[in-house]
């Protein structure tokens, strides 16, 4: 059997007398990407940053790379890279001397760092303003710098808080693909996001995170399994054609109060011009038709009941 | 890699960020200065403190300069704080005390460069002090351990404020306090209440061992107090931003 990369157990984390971790569990399996998702305010970055030594936890084991976290914390900062949830990169300080900075800290690094810093100014597409002060980067440009550092030293475990929040969907897809291109060269990943889509492309296992405790943990496969999934929804004008409707979709689920069929589908142009075909055949047409894919919204909803606000009791 | 290399990687990107923002440095030396100039030249002839003006208000406006550059040093750690650079090199394997050792010294430096360009103003005004060699090095030696305790204090103060605005804020008092010393005029020329604050706060003791020192003529229960103050400020505030440093995420 494998030592997972990281093994929580208990976890527990109060602020004052405001509970922000109340009993979380997880393994994180070496080679990996897990997920955390959850809206603001679940207790992610807690998580990682009780995770990553930043903050003592209350209660709870959790071991990281095989070093128990309240023992042997150095050994832990010594093994991970850590983003955190805003770029930290020196505004003063340009590209190149962020990263020089990241390798003369680093003891893992014991020579040819000046190469390290061009291998990575390089692999971020950063080279051409390598020279400039950050202070002048675009946002995508600084997360690329901010991950850019976390990976001098070539840790195993890599802790990425909400990497692509306020990102363009172009940076995302770039983060996206530096996340994968991490895990083929066998890093293990701990991302945190509010993006179902982004835990869907990226992760393993995901879990889902709500005031403080896991309400699901599983593959993406699973998770989906649990909630609605992309499906057309037709609305009616009369109860009769709602009826009628029902008995032609018997895979349909229906919704009385609002004369809406809620049929699964894939999204694609295919089935839905099939399901519009058959709606034709029986000479029906809806008021209203729309195709929705779940998003973290319909998550909650499905896991907890309640909508992703939080509460503020 | 040892915690010293650490420091001194630490002090290096301090100093960069000195010679990127040149601003805080010309505040830091200008601004005693300016204050010296002030005072000498329009406030001088009208106190009488029994001596001449520029040498009796030359040792104040020495810690005047070391208060002045500590503004800068709580917005700086501080911004290091709030924008997270702190809990990158945290979540490193990287020794403690040394992102904060390295704005210590760094505050240290920029103390004794503002120092440095007062005291040759202050000759340039006609500063003529009876003090010898050793007596140079004893002056040379309160500044630098007033400026050390300060800058713990300081570090402490950026480290706990909830923004560089407020942590820039928080060093005014500290700016101030020299005044209400025996810096600009002696304390018992002050009103009640104010002379006694005058008498027993920090800050004049510390410039009465200066002055001494600079008249040849040290008092050695100023003296004394003077280190116990130093001392006790470096004591509280390293402890201080030490606790600070590790709870604040």
């Amino acid at each position: 059997m494998t030592i997972p990369a990281i093994s929580v157990s208990g976890l527990r984390k109060a602020y004052k007398d405001k509970t922000v971790l109340d009993g979380v569990d997880f393994d994180v399996h070496a080679g990996t990407v897990f997920c955390l998702l959850g809206p603001n305010g679940a207790g992610k970055t807690t998580t990682v940053n009780v995770l990553t030594t930043l903050v003592q936890a209350d209660g709870g084991t959790v071991r990281v790379a095989g070093h128990d976290l309240a023992t042997d914390a150095k050994a832990v900062r010594a093994a991970i890279g850590v983003t955190g949830q805003f770029a930290a990169v020196d505004e003063l300080l340009t590209g190149r001397e962020n990263l020089q900075l990241m390798v003369d800290l680093n003891r893992r690094v014991a020579g040819g760092g000046a190469r390290i810093v061009t291998d990575l100014l390089d692999r971020f597409e950063l080279t051409a303003s390598a020279d400039e002060p950050t202070a002048t980067y675009s946002g995508g440009m600084r997360r690329k710098l901010d991950l850019a550092m976390t990976l001098v030293g070539d840790p195993r475990i890599i802790f990425l808080d909400e990497p692509t929040t306020g990102l363009d969907p172009r940076s995302r897809r770039t983060m996206w693909s530096i996340v994968r291109d991490l895990v083929a060269d066998g890093a293990t990943i701990f991302l945190t996001t509010q993006y179902l889509e982004e835990a869907d492309q990226l992760a393993n296992r995901l879990a889902v995170l709500d005031q403080g405790r896991l309400v699901a943990q599983g593959t993406p496969e699973e998770l989906k399994r649990l909630i609605p999934g992309t499906h057309v929804r037709l609305r009616f004008s009369t109860a009769a054609e709602l009826d009628a409707a029902a008995g032609i979709f018997p895979e349909a689920t229906r919704d009385d109060d609002a004369l809406a069929l809620r049929v699964p589908a894939d999204g694609g142009t295919k089935s839905l011009r099939a399901l519009l075909d058959r709606l034709d055949e029986h000479s029906l047409s809806a008021e209203e038709c729309s195709v929705r894919t779940p998003d973290l919204d319909d998550v909650f909803l499905a896991l907890t009941g309640h909508a992703t606000e939080v509460d503020t009791k | 890699m040892s915690a010293q290399s650490h420091s001194l990687v630490m002090l290096r990107r301090n100093l960069k960020h000195l010679t990127r923002n040149p601003t805080s440095v010309f505040n830091a030396v200008l601004m005693p200065i300016i204050i010296m100039l002030m005072f000498v030249y329009m406030f001088g002839d009208a106190f009488s403190v029994g001596m001449d003006y520029i040498d009796y208000a030359t040792p104040g406006l020495i810690l005047l300069a070391v208060c002045y550059g500590l503004g800068a040093t709580a917005t700086a750690v501080n911004s290091d704080m709030t924008k997270g650079i702190i809990n990158r090199f945290k979540a490193m394997d990287v020794s403690r005390g040394a992102v904060l050792t390295g704005h210590v010294v760094t505050s240290v430096l920029t103390n004794v460069i503002a120092i440095a360009a007062l005291v040759g103003v202050a000759f340039l005004l006609g500063f003529s002090p009876e003090a010898g060699l050793t007596d140079w090095l004893a002056v040379g030696g309160v500044v630098v351990l007033l400026a050390f305790a300060a800058g713990w204090f300081t570090v402490a103060l950026g480290l706990s404020a909830k923004s560089p605005e407020t942590a820039g804020m928080a060093a005014v008092p500290l700016v101030m306090l020299p005044f209400f010393s025996s810096a600009i005029v002696p304390a018992e020329k002050m009103g009640p209440g104010l002379r006694q604050f005058a008498e027993y706060q920090p800050f004049t003791p510390i410039i009465e061992t200066v002055r001494g020192l600079l008249d040849s003529a040290p008092d050695t229960t100023d003296a004394a107090v003077a280190v116990a103050w130093c001392v006790a400020i470096a004591l509280v505030g390293y402890l201080w931003a030490r606790s600070a440093f590790t709870k604040r995420a």
